[in-house]
C-alpha cells in the first residue's frame, strides 16, 4: 500500500490521552473515554470467510432507508480498548475485591463454579426459539430450578420470566388483580409498611392499585391494630419483607395472615431478605400467597454493576392457573415441554426470564442442597448479630433485639456530639478498603446505616468491618466531610450531574 | 455442604458464646416455633464442584446448538461472532461482581462504561439522551409506552401490527396494571397501515404510535409516514429499532421518533436460551425527566477532577416511591457493559460492515430460498437481516424435519388480519435470519436441506 507521508499523521503523546499506559489507575488522574481514545480509521473487528457476494449497500438498501455516512461509534485498536476498559476496572469496587456489606443487597460472594456453569456452549449457544424436543436440557434446567424454588419457599408453582426484583413484585401484583377479578371482585388498595424497598409502591402503583401505608410499631414490626383498622373490602393485599428492611422477624406474621385473608386479600412476599430463613422457615408456612425471589441476592448471581438479576414469582396452588406463560412441565416419560398456564396473565418478558442468572442459580442450589442452604442462613444471621454486638455503645442501635441477616445502626447521636452522619460515615468506610453499607434506608430510621455483612466473609473480615466503623466514629464530622480520599475521585457532586446534565460524551463541552 | 461459608466449628462455638447463645438453632429465637421447618427443605444435599460441573455439563450435552444445529433462526435473537476480548473484558469480575454504583467513588469503572454505553445507544438511536438499560426490547416498549402515556395523559396506544409478538404480549400483560388502551394498526403486505384507526381518533386520540423498523416480518417500514399520522393527532413516535441496522439504516431520530427501543442483545451477548438481553431507550431530552431506570451523568468530584454518578435520581422508585414513573432498579448493567465492549471493538467501520454482511447473507439465502418451487415471499416490502416465506408444508413440520438435517430453519410464525402472531396451533410462515456468521457453504446446505424437505 502507499501511504503519504504527512506531519499530520505523526505520531504525538498528546492529546487524545493515554493509550495503554497505567498512570490513571495506580493516581487520581481521569481515565479519557473511547470517543477520546479513538484515531480514524483505526479498528479492531474481524469477520470470517464467508464465500457470499459483496454487495455494496446501495445495491441492498433502498434509499429511502440508506444512510450515506457510517454511523460514528468509537475507533480504536483492541490492545487500546483492552487497557481501557481494564483501567475502568481498576476504578471499581466488587465483591470480589472485599466485603460489600449493603444492607437488603445480600452482596455474598459469587462462586466461580456458578460463572463457569453458566458460560457452557450447550446453554449460551441454545436459540430461545428452538423446538423443546432439542432443548431437553434448557427445559429440565428450568423446570427443576422452579421445582426447588418452590421447596424453598413453601409454594406450589413458580415461574422463572421475571428478569428482576422489581419485575417480580408487579408480576406478583398483576397475579393478585388476576386473582381478585377471577372471584369477581375489584379491589383498590394494596397495604404496605413504611419500611419497605421503594419499588414496592412504585410497583402497587403499576399495578393498577393505591399504595396504603401501615406504620411499623415500637417493635419495628408491623403495627397489628394499624394494620386491622386499614384492612377492608378495597384491599387487595399486604406486601410484606419478612426479615423486614430493619433485620427484624415479623413474629405475628401468623396474625397478620389471618387478618388479611379474613378480608380475602393476599399476601406477597417481598423476597429481597428471603437469606436469612433460607431451610429455617417457609413464606408458605407464614401464610404468604405470592413470592418473589431474588436470585442475583440469595442464590448467589452476581451483581453485574446493577444487573442482570433474575425475580422468580412462587405462588401456592389457588394462584398457579394464573402464572405467565409459557411454562416447563415435566411429563411422566421424563421429557419436558412448554404449557401456558389456562388463565395466565400473559408473558413478562419477551422470552423465558434471565436464563444464565438461572443457569446460575441452579449451579448454586445443586452445590448448597437442602445442608448447605440452612448453613447459609446461620453463618449470614451469626454475623449480622455478632457485628451488632460489637457496635452497641459506639453507634445507637435504635432496634437492639436479635436480628436476622441484617441489622439497621444509626449515627444520630453522633451526628449531634461530633457532627458525624451517615453519609460521612459510609465515604470513610471506603477510605477503609471496605464498601458502604446501604445509607438513609429504612427511611423510618434517622442517619440509618443499615448493614448486612453476609454469610461469606470470615469472622475475621466481620471483626475488622467492626474495628472500622469504631473507628471512624472516633472521628469527628468535619473530617469525615472530606473523605474519600484514597479513592479513584474524591466526594463526588450529584447536584452538579443534575443540574448542568451532561448524559452522553456528544453532550460534554468539549 | 456449606462450601462458601468460611466458619469454622471453633469459630462458630466462639461467636455464639460471645452473643450468649449456644446454638446455631438459638439465633433464631425470633421465628415462632411453630413456623421453623423440623425437616430441613426438602431438597438433596449439596454436591462437591465437580460433581455439579458434571449435572450442569449434562443438561448442556442435551441441548442442540452450534455446528449440530445450524441457527437460521432470528425473531429478536440473534447469532452473532463474540470475540474473545469482548468476553474477557465483560467477564472481569470486577464488572460483574460490583452492586449497583450507589458509592460513585469506589463505582467509576461501571459508571464510566456506562457513560460510554449511553452515548452509542444515543447515537444508535439518533436522539440525545439514553438510559443504562432496561431488561430487554419488550420490557424498554412497556416502559416507552407508559412515558407517552403519562407525557400526554392519554391512554390509547396504537401498536403496529409488526410488533414482535412478545413484546405485545407483555405490553397486554402490564397494561391490565396501567389500563393504557393497545389498538392494532394492521400490516399490509408487511407494511403497517394506520389508516384504518383514523375513524377513532378524534373521539378517543392516541398518545403514541409504536411501530418497529424493521419489523418482526424483517421489513423496513415508513417511519416518516407514521410521524405524519402521529403529528396529525398530538400523539408521540415510538420506534422499535434494531441497532444492528443503525450501521447502514437511518436511525429512529432522522425519521422524527421521540423515543426508540430495542433489543441489544447483538452486541457481544449469546443467545442464551432468551436471557440475559438488553433493553436500550432513548429519547428526545425534553422527555428526560419521564425517562426510565437509571441515567449517569458526568460531574466533578470535590477536587474538579471529571466524575461520573447516577443522575436525575429524584425520578426514582427509591425516592418518589409510588408517584415514582418507573419501578425499575436492577437493570442490565453488565449487559449494557459488553455492549458498550463489543461495539467499540466493532467500531464504526465494524458496525457498518457487520449490517452490510447480514444484509448480504440475507440477500442471498432470501433469493436461493425463492428459487425453489413453491416458496414464495410471505410479503414484498423491503428487508434487511431477516424475511419471511411462505413454504407448501406447515412451517412446524418444515423446523422439526430441518432440524434432522442438522439446522434451526427459522420461526414460524402466523399473520392474521395483518397482525403478526405467536403461531400457537397454525403458521403461515417461517421468519429466517442470516447473521455474519452464516457461510455460503452453509447457506448453500440449508437451502438444499429446505428444498429435500419440503418436497
Amino acid at each position: 500500500m502507499t501511504v503519504v507521508a504527512d506531519e499530520a499523521n505523526r505520531p504525538t503523546s498528546g492529546a487524545p490521552g493515554g493509550r495503554a499506559k497505567s498512570a490513571p489507575v495506580m493516581g487520581r488522574d481521569t481515565e479519557p473515554t473511547v470517543f477520546e481514545l479513538s484515531s480514524p480509521g483505526r479498528h479492531a473487528f474481524s469477520f470470517r470467510t464467508t464465500g457470499l457476494p459483496e454487495w455494496d449497500s446501495a445495491e441492498l438498501i433502498p434509499d429511502e432507508w440508506r444512510r450515506d455516512e457510517p454511523l460514528d461509534v468509537a475507533e480504536v485498536s483492541e490492545r487500546d480498548l483492552v487497557a481501557h476498559v481494564t483501567r475502568l476496572s481498576a476504578r471499581q469496587y466488587s465483591v470480589d475485591l472485599g466485603a460489600y456489606p449493603l444492607g437488603s443487597c445480600t452482596m455474598k460472594y459469587n462462586p466461580k463454579l456458578c460463572d463457569e456453569a453458566a458460560a457452557l456452549p450447550g446453554l449460551t449457544r441454545t436459540h430461545p426459539a428452538t423446538p423443546p424436543a432439542y432443548a431437553q436440557g434448557w427445559l429440565e434446567l428450568l423446570w427443576s430450578l422452579a421445582d426447588s424454588l418452590c421447596a424453598v419457599t413453601g409454594m406450589h408453582a413458580a415461574t422463572l420470566q421475571p428478569p428482576a426484583g422489581a419485575a417480580g413484585e408487579l408480576t406478583g401484583l398483576l397475579l393478585m388483580r388476576a386473582w381478585h377479578a377471577a372471584q369477581g371482585r375489584e379491589r383498590t388498595k394494596v397495604i404496605i409498611p413504611d419500611s419497605a424497598h421503594g419499588t414496592n409502591p412504585a410497583s402497587v402503583t403499576l399495578g393498577g392499585y393505591q399504595t396504603v401505608t401501615v406504620p411499623s410499631d415500637r417493635r419495628g414490626l408491623v403495627d397489628l391494630d394499624a394494620l386491622r383498622e386499614r384492612l377492608d373490602e378495597d384491599v387487595a393485599g399486604i406486601m410484606l419483607t419478612n426479615p423486614n428492611t430493619l433485620g427484624l422477624f415479623e413474629t405475628d406474621i401468623t396474625e397478620i395472615a389471618k387478618a388479611v385473608h379474613e378480608v380475602d386479600g393476599l399476601l406477597y412476599y417481598d423476597g429481597a431478605n428471603l437469606n436469612a430463613i433460607l431451610g429455617v422457615t417457609r413464606p408458605g408456612d407464614m401464610g404468604f400467597d405470592i413470592v418473589h425471589l431474588n436470585l442475583h441476592k440469595t442464590f448467589a448471581v452476581p451483581h453485574g454493576g446493577g444487573g442482570p438479576g433474575a425475580g422468580p414469582v412462587a405462588v401456592s396452588e389457588r394462584l398457579a392457573e394464573f402464572l405467565p406463560g409459557p411454562m416447563p412441565v415435566r411429563h411422566e416419560d421424563g421429557t419436558f415441554s412448554w404449557e401456558v398456564p389456562s388463565r395466565s396473565i400473559g408473558r413478562v418478558h419477551s422470552w423465558y426470564g434471565n436464563a444464565l442468572a438461572l443457569a446460575r442459580a441452579w449451579s448454586y442450589i445443586l452445590a448448597n442442597g437442602g445442608d448447605g442452604l440452612r448453613r447459609v442462613a446461620e453463618g449470614a444471621v451469626l454475623n449480622a448479630n455478632w457485628l451488632r454486638d460489637r457496635l452497641r455503645g459506639t453507634y445507637d442501635l435504635p432496634f437492639d433485639v436479635p436480628n436476622m441477616h441484617e441489622f439497621v445502626a444509626s449515627t444520630s447521636n453522633l451526628k449531634k456530639t461530633s457532627g458525624l452522619r451517615a453519609l460521612d460515615v459510609a465515604k470513610r468506610l471506603l477510605e477503609e478498603g471496605f464498601h458502604a453499607p446501604t445509607v438513609y434506608f429504612p427511611l423510618i430510621v434517622e442517619e440509618a446505616l443499615m448493614i448486612e455483612p453476609t454469610e461469606t466473609e470470615s469472622p475475621q473480615t466481620v471483626a475488622a468491618l467492626a474495628d472500622a466503623l469504631i473507628a471512624i466514629a472516633g472521628g469527628n464530622g468535619a473530617d469525615a466531610s472530606l473523605a474519600p480520599r484514597s479513592t479513584p475521585v474524591g466526594r463526588v457532586d450529584e447536584a452538579r450531574a443534575a443540574r448542568v446534565l451532561i448524559p452522553t460524551w456528544d453532550a460534554a463541552p468539549k | 455442604m456449606g462450601h462458601f461459608v468460611p466458619h469454622t466449628d471453633e469459630e462458630l462455638a466462639s461467636m455464639l458464646a460471645d452473643l450468649g447463645l449456644s446454638s446455631l438453632e438459638d439465633l433464631f429465637s425470633t421465628v415462632p416455633e411453630a413456623l421453623r421447618l423440623a425437616q430441613g427443605l426438602d431438597l438433596p444435599d449439596g454436591l462437591a464442584e465437580a460433581d455439579v460441573a458434571d449435572v450442569m455439563a449434562g443438561l448442556a450435552q442435551r441441548n442442540r446448538t452450534g455446528s449440530d444445529l445450524v441457527c437460521f433462526a432470528g425473531a429478536g435473537a440473534y447469532d452473532h461472532d463474540t470475540p474473545a476480548a469482548t468476553r474477557a473484558l465483560a467477564g472481569r469480575s470486577e464488572f460483574v461482581t460490583a452492586y449497583t454504583p450507589y458509592q460513585p467513588e469506589v463505582a467509576q469503572g461501571v459508571l464510566q462504561a456506562l457513560f460510554e454505553y449511553q452515548t452509542l445507544v444515543a447515537r444508535l438511536a439518533g436522539l440525545e439522551v439514553a438510559n443504562a438499560s432496561l431488561y430487554d426490547g419488550a420490557s424498554a416498549a412497556v416502559e416507552a409506552v407508559n412515558l407517552a402515556a403519562a407525557a400526554t395523559g392519554r391512554q390509547p396506544i396504537w401498536v403496529s401490527g409488526g410488533i414482535h409478538p412478545h413484546w405485545r404480549e407483555v405490553l397486554a400483560t402490564y397494561a391490565k396494571g396501567t389500563g393504557h388502551q393497545l389498538v392494532t394498526a394492521p400490516l399490509r403486505d408487511g407494511q403497517t397501515d394506520w389508516s384504518a384507526l383514523e375513524d377513532t381518533a378524534s373521539a378517543n386520540p392516541p398518545a403514541a404510535l409504536l411501530v418497529s423498523s424493521p419489523n418482526y416480518l424483517g421489513c423496513f417500514e415508513h417511519l416518516d409516514a407514521a410521524r405524519v399520522v402521529a403529528d396529525r393527532h398530538g400523539a408521540l413516535l415510538l420506534a422499535g429499532f434494531d441497532p444492528v441496522a443503525s450501521g447502514v439504516a437511518h436511525t429512529p431520530g432522522h425519521f422524527g421518533a421521540d423515543v426508540a427501543v430495542g433489543e441489544g442483545q447483538p452486541f457481544g451477548t449469546p443467545i442464551a436460551f432468551g436471557g440475559p438481553y438488553l433493553g436500550l431507550f432513548a429519547c428526545r431530552r425534553e422527555h428526560v425527566r419521564r425517562l426510565p431506570g437509571r441515567l449517569v451523568g458526568r460531574t466533578l468530584d470535590t477536587e474538579g477532577r471529571t466524575a461520573y454518578v447516577t443522575t436525575l435520581r429524584a425520578r426514582e422508585q427509591d425516592i418518589r416511591r409510588e408517584k415514582a414513573s418507573s419501578n425499575v432498579c436492577t437493570n442490565q448493567t453488565l449487559i449494557a457493559v459488553t455492549c458498550m465492549i463489543q461495539l467499540s471493538w466493532l467500531g464504526t467501520q465494524g458496525l457498518a460492515e457487520l449490517a452490510l454482511r447480514c444484509a448480504r447473507g440475507t440477500r442471498y439465502a432470501r433469493q436461493a430460498l425463492l428459487a425453489i418451487p413453491g416458496v414464495t415471499p410471505l410479503v414484498e416490502a423491503p428487508v434487511l437481516r431477516e424475511f419471511a416465506l411462505h413454504l407448501p408444508l406447515d412451517p412446524c413440520v418444515v423446523v422439526e424435519r430441518m432440524a434432522e438435517e442438522g439446522f434451526l430453519a427459522g420461526v414460524p410464525l402466523a399473520l392474521r388480519d395483518g397482525e403478526v402472531l405467536d403461531p400457537t396451533a397454525e403458521a403461515d410462515g417461517l421468519l429466517i435470519a442470516v447473521t455474519e456468521r452464516r457461510t455460503r457453504t452453509e447457506i448453500d446446505a440449508f437451502v438444499a436441506a429446505l428444498e429435500k424437505v419440503i418436497r
